[in-house]
Formats: C-alpha cells, structure tokens, sequence
C-alpha cells in the first residue's frame, strides 16, 4: 500500500534531478533494495506508471536491483548470508548480529537525456 | 538512515554502487547522474526537522505501533491515569478516519491531536510535522505518537521520534516477529499487550515470541502488559523514566543550537525553512 507514497516520493526526486539539469527527458531510473526494507519491488514497479504519469520521467524505465541480506555475527565476526526472519549467523548460530545489507532502499542513479546540450555530442 | 555522508554505502553493496560498478554505467548520449539518496529522503529530512523540535523543548517522542486493536489506546489511557502526574502528556493519534480515538484520549484530560490519514496506511513525518503546528511543546515532557494499526507501512517511516515501541496483542499470536520482521525490526521495546489473557489462550507462548525476536537480531527488552489488569505497567514506566534520563543526558553532552530554525511551532509558524530544505540535495556527486 505505501509503495505509491514512496514511488511518488521517489519521482519527486527524479523530477528535481532532471530539472537542475536541464534534461529533455528520464531514460532510466536505478533504484536498489534490499528485502528488510519493507518495500515490495513488484508493487514499486506497479506504482511507477501511476506515479510517473505526467513527468519528465513518463517514459523512463525503472530498473529495481535487489540487494542480498548479510549479517556480520557480533561473536565469531564472520559474515554470512541470511533471510527476511533468521538473521542468525550461519557460522556459530548466534543471534546477536549487525545487519551489513538488506535495508537498503535507494535512489542510486537516473539516465538523463539532454540532446539539446553541445556538451553531450562530443 | 542517513543520506549524506556514505554511510548507508556498506561493504555489502558498495561493489554495485560505487562508480564503475554495474549500477553506475553510463551510455553515450545521456549523461547517468549518481544519486545515492534514500527513497524517503524527504521524509526522513523533515524527520530530523520535527527530532529537533522535540529536543529544543526537551521532549520525548515515542511512536507506538502494532496492528489494529492491539491495545494502544487502551495503553495510552492506562499510562496517562498511572504515569506520574509531573510528566506532563500529549497525544497525536493517527486512524484513516474518525476522531474517537482522540476523544477517548481528551476525556482524561490530555491535549490530543487527531491526524485522519484518508487512505494512507500510515503516518509521515509531514503529517506530523502539520500536527506540531497544534502543539505547544514547551507545556510537555512526552509525546506520544499513535501510529495507523498496521503492522506493515509504518515501519518504513521515520517520524521524528525517539523510540519505537510494538506491541504484539495475545490474540495475534506469538509468531508475528517472524511474520512481520520489518516491523519488529525497528522496535525498541515489545509489549506484549493483553497479557490478561495470556491463561485462557494458553497457545501464546511469550518464550515463542521471544525466540522470534531473537531470530531476527532483535535486541529490544520485552514487556508483558495488561491495560486491564494493570499488570506490567511500573516496568512500562520503568523504561519510560529511563528513557527520559538518557535522553536529558544526551541533550547535555549534545546540546541543540537554538539558532538554527528561526521559527517556533505555533500557529503563526512560517514555512520559510521548508525553502531549504531541498536545497542541500544538491546532485554534485556524478561520476
């Protein structure tokens, strides 16, 4: 339900991006997210025509990389993989860990269309 | 989460972000500008704006949440009739719709400020900062931020507060920290609530609920409570009065700068700071 608020909140971004930039137009927008961020990519992706409709960024695909979750064990200071409820570490079982990825959810990168600019020719 | 610094760049995802990484190539004729910004940067900004509004005014924040009828209401009605009368309460109540919640709230004498979301499954930090408009924060110790019934959205929200607290109801079942582990993550304290009927639904199993938390990395102390019965709650106003400490002996290693927002949250309040605010996002970082 809120990942329209977020795409919204997102295409805020992308928008004022562009338009520091002096961009014709969005091609593309990166986003990456890691499985603990409480945001479903699949929804994201659904709000993103919604969200985008009307901006400069109307046509721009969007690109949802997912991040894996690593804990980092604060007893045996291994590092392992770990899913969305068992964030245990899978060297010496412990449950006091540190979330090293999986959080995330971020604004990585947009792809700008400026054909207009000199600069862009060479 | 920061935004600013790198520090939300971990040695886990850094490969695919930093320049040159598969996240950050560019294609001739388009320029690929890094961003690096949480997707709630907004949000998370006017977060930190209302976090030092509450702290000029030495005031504590704590955002409660669970799913709906899990007893926050009936928690904070409880707290006001117990709590020592020194510490001075007020409430803003999010629901999609209704005031009864504030009501219920306001029939005990305290200033309640009901926000109606309309179709949003939670509170932001904008909701609440229009709400701090309402409040006079010099005339209180703690505020208490009832978050919509909902054990999803409001996770990703950051409001300004201080703590978070869940509460996990006996009836919902021992299991939701593994079914909700966003949620739970975020939580500094879990009460678990209705805990009256911890004999009669006797397939609740605190040490269950407990191992959840603990699956998920959970380090937030647990609190069986009754609202009815009263039980729990001097441990409930244990860590509220702890709470309070830590946060003045914060403030006094860490004072806030004064100067820094021209305005106090009053009615006349002006809206001059929200010019600012975007203005520090300035995108120099491509690469």
């Amino acid at each position: 339900m809120h990942e329209l608020s977020i795409c919204q909140s997102l295409m805020a971004q992308v928008e004022s991006i562009a338009l520091e930039h002096r961009a014709q137009s969005v091609t593309s927008v990166v986003v990456a997210m890691g499985p603990l961020s409480g945001v479903e990519a699949q929804l994201l992706k659904n709000a993103y025509p919604i969200a985008s409709a009307g901006t400069v960024a109307e046509n721009a695909e969007l690109i949802v990389k997912t991040l894996p979750i690593r804990v980092k064990c604060n007893q045996c200071g291994s590092e392992s993989d770990a899913t969305p409820n068992k964030l245990i570490c899978k060297q010496c079982g412990d449950w006091r860990t540190t979330l090293v990825s999986g959080d995330e959810l971020m604004l990585m990168s947009v792809e700008l269309e400026k054909s207009k600019d000199p600069k862009s020719v060479h | 989460m920061c935004d600013t610094c790198g520090c939300n760049i971990t040695h886990g995802n850094e490969s695919l972000i930093r320049p040159g990484g598969k996240l950050a190539k560019t294609e001739s004729g388009k320029e690929a500008v890094t961003v690096l910004h949480s997707l709630l940067h907004e949000n998370d900004h006017t977060a930190q704006h209302n976090r030092e509004h509450f702290d000029q005014h030495n005031v504590l924040a704590i955002n409660l949440m669970s799913s709906p009828g899990a007893g926050k209401t009936a928690l904070l009605e409880a707290t006001i009739q117990q709590l020592d009368k020194n510490i001075r309460i007020a409430v803003i109540e999010g629901d999609l719709e209704t005031e009864n919640d504030a009501e219920r709230i306001r029939k005990h004498g305290v200033k309640a400020i009901q926000i109606a979301t309309g179709s949003a499954c939670h509170l932001d930090a904008h909701m609440i900062h229009q709400a701090l408009h309402n409040l006079d924060l010099s005339e209180f110790d703690i505020v208490f931020i009832e978050n919509v019934g909902n054990l999803v959205c409001p996770a990703s929200f950051d409001l300004g507060q201080h703590q978070n607290v869940t509460l996990l109801s006996v009836p919902e079942g021992d299991d939701k920290p593994a079914k909700y582990p966003v949620m739970f993550r975020t939580s500094d304290l879990v009460m678990i609530s209705k805990s009256d009927l911890l004999p009669i639904l006797d397939d609740f199993k605190v040490d269950n609920a407990k191992r959840y938390l603990q699956d998920i990395a959970s380090t937030a102390p647990v609190i069986e409570l009754s609202s009815k019965d009263k039980s729990g709650m001097p441990l409930w106003f244990d860590w509220i009065n702890q709470q309070i400490e830590t946060r003045k002996a914060y403030l006094q290693e860490h004072p806030v700068h004064h100067g820094h927002h021209h305005h106090e949250h009053s009615r006349e309040h002006s809206h001059s700071h929200e010019h600012h605010a975007h203005a520090e996002d300035t995108l120099n970082n491509d690469s």
